[in-house]
């Protein structure tokens, strides 16, 4: 196979056998970005020069004996939304375009001990607004399956830098599914981690209270390789939770016998496409075949999810974004005569629709007179999401739904309908809201060659479930596509 | 009855705390030092930085709120208050809404004749935001070609104590934030400085007539930035407001700043106007619980509080009413007066030398007593020296003076000068003899039962020993002489 469709753990094996340089894997990935990259759009910024003299650092680390660990000289590209300190950090954004933070972000400081090698930065929906990746000031991403659909989003670059060779694995956000849709339309494996389990330190916020950083990988074991890094607490994030973090890779059993494994019939009606449906029956089959336990559950709450979502993330937003505002960094209309002037201006033409239309909702949402009518009541709602769950999981190790209730779709095709594309998120949306892991694998393709994603959901700090199913299920779907690229 | 009017007075203080760190970072706090330095990621605002809580900013804010009387929530949180301004690097302040630290409190202030309780409704926390500059000669934003913003201040743990409107007026508010001034120095919290801004205060004031239970219509005042200011300020607006009312007019709820110059208040915004700050919860931080043990632990670390103080100063070294609250107000005098006293047992005359020559000289020099070069120790031992008649309270003047500025030890200042008092009998009437000599009419007047005399003959001898003379065996001698 070629080297850019080679996985981090594969890639290690052959670093320890002296198979292959690091270099070799860089120029590998690069050729790849300049063979695609044109008609993928995925990143943002290519950090070449600098990821191949990281990667002859490298080489010399290993002819010098060093260890090989994980991610080691390996290429990652990252979402477009983490601070990297020297490097522009946009948020595809023009209101950041020529951002450049000062210092990294948690997740890429414990990266870079290990060694790994930035591939560049990933196209994302603009501040992680969007399930298409149409958002971006930079431009819309394409499907690697299909150039003529979305790649989803809001971690579109990242979903198609992975599935379609541009980098090995790379980072993404998720905050109410923008890991693991996209993972689901670019058939690959996507991870949302528990609340707190991954330092928010240097994401540029979207709703605190639901984002979190998580992998796009291309296998199960990957994904657990990264969570061992990216995991674990960190003072400088007080919502992170102080827990110690169990070796993820340990969970990697192809075993699911007498696990209890629940279907939320809430995520599988109307809206689902038929053929998605589909998959997740053959999948339930599956796991029966190989002696788990399945049944129906019902998470009556979940009917309200997307209501209580659109009304806590675009609160948050609306604050979290109102430090863009042209006085210390980012865009400023210089044309501007007066403060409130420049503050309009600079914004008006910084943010993109779709973030003005969050913050106008968000705005709305919080105001004097509206805030117990919406955000007051969203919260009390969104507690009765978690405790839906929490009883579900009194019962069940695992819950199973589709990812995504479509395969990808054509690109422009919801733009004009906002309502219709807030439904993409249907299924991952109240994970957020109850703060679970969940991860999405490539449950198969559809008649038309394009990937379906199964999400599989734990309970809080149940990695280790999430984990055990997602590697069985891997291994028994034995799902191999490539997009014809 | 009917024309009479009472001022309803609430107010609004932020102190900044000192503590070692910013509140919700690791940058130190600043001092007017060069623009800037004291900033990072998390106070400038920038893009994915986190606030973290200062657990020491908590503390003092609790020690604060005992001291007030207040509740201590034991689950609070901090809120997020939106709201535009160049100084807010962020565009929120990460504040406290409905779920404030401290609650139901009160602070009792002593009119003098009467003791006027206010009522705290609550103490919170929030950071303090950055300062504008204005560039021009005048430094007047509405004269200045650009402002610049200093973001060392961005971030401060900042203290808000709201009252009750519970003051009825001008001079119960300036005596209201001059005992909550020396409260909080006692606590050894902040620096309560009102020129540097570490201390400021808003009032909120209505007017109604006495025989009304009712509250008027309220207008917030800002700007009140000395306790000169507060005062008038407040003086201002309520006769402002007395006059709207009495000319049939109606009170309008504003926000209005105290313009120092012209001693008036002007309309800032209306409150139509006011700010819709959209509070929710801050995501970023966690809730706080504080448990019963902190506060305990806390408690104890409370010294004597000015009111407590000054009772036992009564009580324990028997100094009049007035002393004891002047001295135990001011936590440097009363530390003062009260290492004195282990020294020297006459409280009433260590009380009347710091209250008096002291306290001037200090004023004088601008400096606080613990600054000072004379040790608690040398004053006492200059008070044992004149009481012993070494010296006469003129002379004592003179060598405080010297003390005050060289630090010099008492006892070894008069030697220097020789400024021992002259008690010996038998030179003092050889002086005597002389001044009898030369003043034959003084001695006739004095002999004619005219008292002033004697005056005037003892000053003669105070010239002839320049001012050493023991003034009262002088006395007895010329009297024993002349009758």
């Amino acid at each position: 196979m070629e080297i850019h469709y080679l996985t981090a753990h594969q890639l290690k094996d052959r670093l320890e056998k002296r198979q292959i340089s690091c270099t070799e894997i860089v120029e590998g990935v690069y050729l790849r970005i300049e063979e695609v990259g044109d008609r993928l759009n995925s990143y943002i910024r290519l950090e070449k020069e600098s990821a191949l003299s990281r990667a002859g650092e490298v080489d010399k680390l290993i002819s010098a004996g060093s260890d090989i660990e994980d991610f080691m000289g390996i290429p990652i590209a990252i979402k477009d939304n983490i601070c990297t300190k020297n490097i522009t950090t946009t948020c595809a954004s023009r209101i950041l375009e020529n951002y450049i933070p000062i210092y990294n972000a948690t997740v890429i400081d414990r990266l870079e001990s290990r060694n790994y090698i930035l591939a560049g930065k990933a196209n994302m929906d603009e501040f992680a607004m969007g399930s298409s990746n149409e958002n971006s000031y930079f431009g819309t991403v394409k499907n690697p399956w299909d150039t003529d659909r979305v790649p989803g989003g809001s971690s579109g670059g990242p979903a198609v830098c992975v599935a379609a060779g541009e980098a090995v694995c790379s980072l993404g956000s998720d905050t109410g599914g923008s890991i693991r849709q996209p993972a689901s339309l670019c058939g690959v494996v996507g991870f949302k981690p528990t609340y707190g389990m991954v330092s928010r330190y240097g994401l540029v916020a979207f709703a605190s209270s639901l984002d979190q950083i998580g992998p796009l990988t291309r296998d199960v074991e990957d994904c657990a390789a990264m969570l061992n890094i990216i995991c674990g607490y960190d003072r400088k994030d007080s919502t992170s939770i102080n827990v110690e973090v169990p070796d993820y890779k340990s969970f990697l059993k192809a075993d699911i016998k007498d696990m209890r494994i629940g279907v939320p019939k809430e995520l599988m009606v109307e809206g689902i496409d038929r053929e998605v449906k589909e998959a997740v029956y053959r999948i339930i089959k599956l796991v029966e075949d190989m002696g788990g336990i399945v049944e129906e559950i019902s998470l009556p709450s979940l009917e309200y999810a997307l209501s209580v979502y659109y009304i806590i993330a675009p609160s948050e937003a609306s604050s979290n974004l109102s430090r863009f505002d042209g006085v210390r960094y980012g865009y400023r209309n210089v044309e501007a005569g007066a403060l409130r002037e420049m503050y309009r201006r600079s914004r008006a033409e910084g943010f993109g629709d779709e973030v003005k239309r969050r913050i106008m909702i968000g705005t709305y949402c919080l105001s004097a007179g509206y805030y117990d009518a919406y955000y007051e009541k969203a919260q009390r709602v969104r507690t009765l999401v978690i405790n839906d769950f929490k009883k579900a999981f009194e019962k069940f190790d695992v819950l199973i739904s589709p990812t995504s209730p479509t395969t990808a779709f054509k690109i422009g095709e919801k733009m004009e309908d906002p309502l219709t594309m807030y439904l993409s998120d249907i299924c991952t949306i109240p994970v957020n809201l109850a703060g679970l892991p969940a991860i999405s694998i490539p449950a198969g393709l559809s008649g038309s060659k394009l990937p379906i994603g199964l999400q599989i959901i734990g309970n809080v700090l149940r990695e280790d479930n999430v984990l055990k199913v997602a590697y069985s299920l891997e291994k028994a779907i034995g799902f191999t596509g490539r997009p014809g690229l | 009855m009917k024309n009479e009017y009472e001022p309803v007075i609430g107010l609004e203080t932020h102190v900044e705390l000192y503590t070692n760190t910013k509140m919700f970072c690791g940058c130190r706090l600043s001092f007017g030092e060069e623009k800037n330095i004291y900033t990072c990621p998390v106070c400038l605002g920038h893009p994915g930085s986190l606030p973290v809580i200062n657990k020491k900013a908590i503390e003092y804010a609790v020690k604060i709120a005992l001291a007030l009387n207040c509740k201590i929530k034991k689950y609070t949180i901090f809120h997020r208050k939106n709201y535009f301004y160049p100084d807010m690097p962020k565009n929120y302040q990460i504040s406290q809404y409905d779920m404030p630290l401290g609650v139901g409190g009160y602070l009792d202030i002593d009119m003098g004749s009467y003791i006027r309780r206010v009522g705290i409704t609550r103490v919170h926390m929030e950071e303090d935001t950055g300062k504008l500059l204005h560039k021009g000669t005048t430094g007047r934003i509405s004269e200045s070609e650009a402002s610049i913003v200093d973001f060392n201040r961005a971030g401060t743990p900042l203290i808000e104590i709201v009252t009750e409107p519970d003051i009825r007026s001008p001079g119960e508010a300036k005596g209201y934030m001059i005992t909550l001034r020396n409260l909080i120095l006692f606590l050894n919290v902040s620096d309560c400085s009102m020129e540097e801004g570490s201390l400021r205060c808003d009032a909120n004031v209505s007017v109604r007539k006495t025989c009304e239970d009712k509250i008027g219509t309220k207008n917030e005042i800002k700007n009140l930035n000395s306790f000169k200011f507060l005062q008038k300020g407040l003086e201002y607006e309520v006769k402002r407001q007395i006059k709207v009312l009495e000319t049939g007019g109606e009170v309008i709820q504003q926000t209005r700043h105290y313009d120092s110059k012209t001693g008036t208040t002007k309309v800032l915004r209306s409150k139509e106007e006011a700010h819709d700050y959209r509070y929710f919860p801050e995501p970023d931080l966690v809730p706080i619980y504080i448990e019963d043990k902190m506060i305990e632990d806390i408690r104890k670390t409370i010294p004597e509080l000015p009111s407590v103080k000054a009772k036992r100063f009564e009580k324990q070294h028997g100094l009049p009413k007035y002393d004891s609250s002047f001295l135990a107000n001011n936590k440097d005098l009363s530390d003062y007066f009260e290492q004195c006293c282990r020294h020297y047992n006459n409280a009433k005359n260590i009380a009347n030398w710091i209250m008096g020559d002291f306290s001037a000289l200090l004023n004088k020099e601008k400096i606080i007593i613990k600054d000072s070069r004379v040790t608690p120790e040398n004053l006492c031992k200059m008070l044992e020296i004149i009481d012993k008649g070494k010296i006469n309270s003129k002379i004592a003047k003179a060598v405080f003076e010297e003390m005050f500025s060289t630090g010099g030890d008492p006892q070894k200042i008069i030697e220097d000068r020789g400024l021992e008092q002259i008690s010996d009998e038998g030179l003092l009437e050889a002086i005597i003899e002389e001044v009898v000599k030369d003043n034959p009419g003084a001695v006739e007047q004095f002999r004619e039962g005219k008292d002033k005399a004697i005056g005037f003959l003892i000053g003669r001898v105070m010239a002839k020993t320049k001012g050493k003379a023991n003034p009262r065996i002088v006395n007895d001698i010329i009297t024993k002489k002349l009758s």
